[in-house]
């Protein structure tokens, strides 16, 4: 993903200002050093920090699908959760019907893929240039669409799916983790380089990558930008799949409100990122796990109900404060 | 010889703008054509018609083929490389992403392209993991053309090159699209300022005045016109 090659020049100009703005990877590196040492101190602790990195990937995943979408259409993609929520109910009436949980897993990637990319071209492209308030309120129509069809084809009452992780308990260093963390994590991590491998070693990608940032300048070398952006929807859907299908674990049971605080989550962790930034997106997925989990315990004033809120407060203060995020892009100048 | 690229009665608007009013041109096989004019005479809206970046009526065709229902990627894939006003370099991406986008509708391995290209520009082989962003306005200039030449056109369509070019720079660059003109048969259709130079490079040449062509010939013949010696050429 281009912010990761713009990163460089970017450490030199900051190098150049004398160290006036602390250089982000120091702040992820003390980060993770305070959540080693608090892991070694406090088993509670270290369970809470594994289970808010996975959580963390689920709200990263679908950050990514975000920012991938923002980064392509310039539309921010209100209906990215309940897409993600859909294509996990296929993936339950997948197995209902007799597929194992990974060919159905896989099925469902291919399945969402399909679907983000038809959406793009038959609701998203007709109205994309008209105004970024009509794209805006189609994906917010989606929101609804989406939620109602759900609730009309599967009823709006819990579904139960089989654990992919089965119920293992690890223990490391005298610390019980359930096998389901590290799986999320896995699993998530596992896409997500996918997808970046793609982004950045692919022509495909490449393409993909210049018709985001300059459509016109684009087409001229012979780039097809329509159908690149349709298939940066399509990709989006299959994180946004991801991250449903490792999110439906955590929660236990499959509602069609699975999504909603996660989307909440998602959008805290791409403004906290940089809406324009892939890497961004999934350190601020981490980061907001981690801390959500840790605050709630911690913070005596701040109970699990007050996650989603606190998470809106961080989406906020970002905004304020520094509204492109830790790894948002500066434009480049021509020169 | 016969016409690679072929005008007809072009018109172009930018909506309500009427910028072209019916442009007739032709562009040899081989050749080096030239258009000239005063700003706004729609030289850039000409380029832009051929590479379907502006909406068009009338007659073109390129190598047999009609363009005028193509849009700029089905141009391009036809053997067109337009290097646009103002370059049209990513900035955000590398040098090496650069020219790789130059050769996006050649399939397999670009390599023998790129050490073709690398050969006219060499400095451009050290830099290739450069953000494009941080070259000078003038390598940036080099790497569009670069970028051209990786897509191996049958037709380059040049607009405005020594814009905010310094003159040796300027030089440089029209010797090598001479060279490639001469040596490979590329076929160039060059929008520029500086008439000197153009009239130089090119066997012929086009007078644009307001949307028309006001004036064509050979680049002997419009050298020896008054009126062009008097608005572009300055004697
Ligand atoms: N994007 C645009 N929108 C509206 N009008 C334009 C645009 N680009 C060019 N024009 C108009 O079209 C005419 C031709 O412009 P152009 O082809 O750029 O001229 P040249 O390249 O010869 O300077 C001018 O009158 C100009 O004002
Ligand atoms: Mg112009």
């Amino acid at each position: 993903m281009a912010t990761l090659e713009s990163f460089r020049p970017r450490l030199r100009d900051r190098a150049a200002l004398g160290g006036v703005v602390p250089p982000v990877s120091l702040l992820l590196v003390a980060g993770a050093a305070g959540l080693l040492v608090g892991s070694l101190r406090s088993e509670v602790f270290a369970q809470l920090t594994v289970q808010g990195l996975a959580l963390g990937a689920v709200y990263g995943g679908l950050a990514l699908a975000l920012v991938l979408v923002y980064r392509a259409t310039h539309v921010v993609n209100f209906a990215q959760g309940e897409l993600a929520m859909a294509t996990t109910y296929v993936a339950y009436q997948l197995i209902h019907w007799g597929l194992s949980y990974w060919e159905a897993f896989f099925a469902t990637l291919a399945i969402a893929f399909v679907l983000g990319l038809v959406l793009e071209v038959a609701l998203v492209r007709p109205v994309q240039h008209r105004s970024v308030i009509a794209a805006v309120i189609v994906t917010v129509g989606l929101f609804i669409l989406i939620d109602g069809v759900v609730n009309w084809i599967w009823g709006g009452d819990f579904k139960y799916m089989q654990s992919p992780f089965g119920t293992k308990v690890y223990s490391v260093g005298g610390v019980s983790i359930a096998r389901l963390y590290p799986g999320m994590l896995g699993v998530v991590v596992i896409s997500v380089l996918l997808v970046w491998a793609l982004f950045r070693f692919t022509k495909l990608g490449l393409g993909m990558r210049a018709a985001a940032l300059r459509p016109a300048e684009s087409a001229l070398v012979g780039v097809r930008v329509d159908w690149m952006l349709a298939i940066g929807w399509g990709l989006a859907a299959v994180l946004g799949a991801v991250a449903g299908l490792m999110a439906e674990p955590s929660q236990f049971v499959l509602e069609p409100t699975l999504m909603q605080p996660i989307l909440v989550y998602a959008f805290a962790a791409a403004v906290l990122g940089g809406l324009d930034s892939p890497a961004g997106a999934v350190v601020g997925g981490l980061a907001i796990g981690v801390s959500l989990n840790l605050v709630v315990q911690y913070v005596p004033s701040i109970s699990s109900e007050l996650q989603a809120p606190f998470a809106f407060a961080v989406l906020v203060a970002v905004l304020l404060l520094k509204p492109s995020g830790l790894f948002g892009h500066r434009e480049v100048r021509r020169v | 010889m016969t016409a690679l690229l072929e005008l007809e009665d072009v018109e172009a608007r930018y909506g309500p703008v009427h910028a072209l009013h019916g442009i007739s041109l032709a562009v040899e096989e081989g050749s080096i054509v030239a258009v000239l004019g005063p700003n706004g005479a729609g030289k850039t809206t000409t380029l832009r018609a051929v590479s379907g970046t502006v909406r068009r009526s009338g007659r073109i065709v390129f190598a047999g083929r009609q363009l005028d229902r193509l849009g700029p990627d089905a141009v391009a894939r036809l053997g067109i490389a337009h290097v646009p006003e103002g370059r049209g370099t990513f900035a955000e991406l590398t040098v090496w992403e650069n020219l790789r986008l130059g050769g996006y509708t050649r399939r397999g391995s670009i390599q023998p392209e790129l050490e073709r290209v690398f050969s006219y520009f060499p400095w451009l082989a050290d830099r290739r993991r450069q953000q494009a962003g941080t070259l000078s306005g003038g390598e940036q200039q080099m790497l569009a053309l670069a970028r051209a030449f990786v897509h191996r056109p049958r037709l380059l369509l040049l607009d405005e090159p020594s814009l905010g070019l310094a003159p040796v720079l300027v030089a440089e660059l029209f010797r090598i699209v001479r060279e490639l003109n001469e040596r490979e048969g590329l076929t160039v259709l060059v929008v520029e300022q500086n008439a000197h130079l153009a009239l130089q490079a090119a066997q012929s040449g086009y007078v644009l005045e307001a949307g028309r062509v006001a004036l064509s010939g050979t680049s002997a013949e419009l050298r020896a016109d008054d009126s062009v010696r008097r608005s572009y050429l300055g004697y």
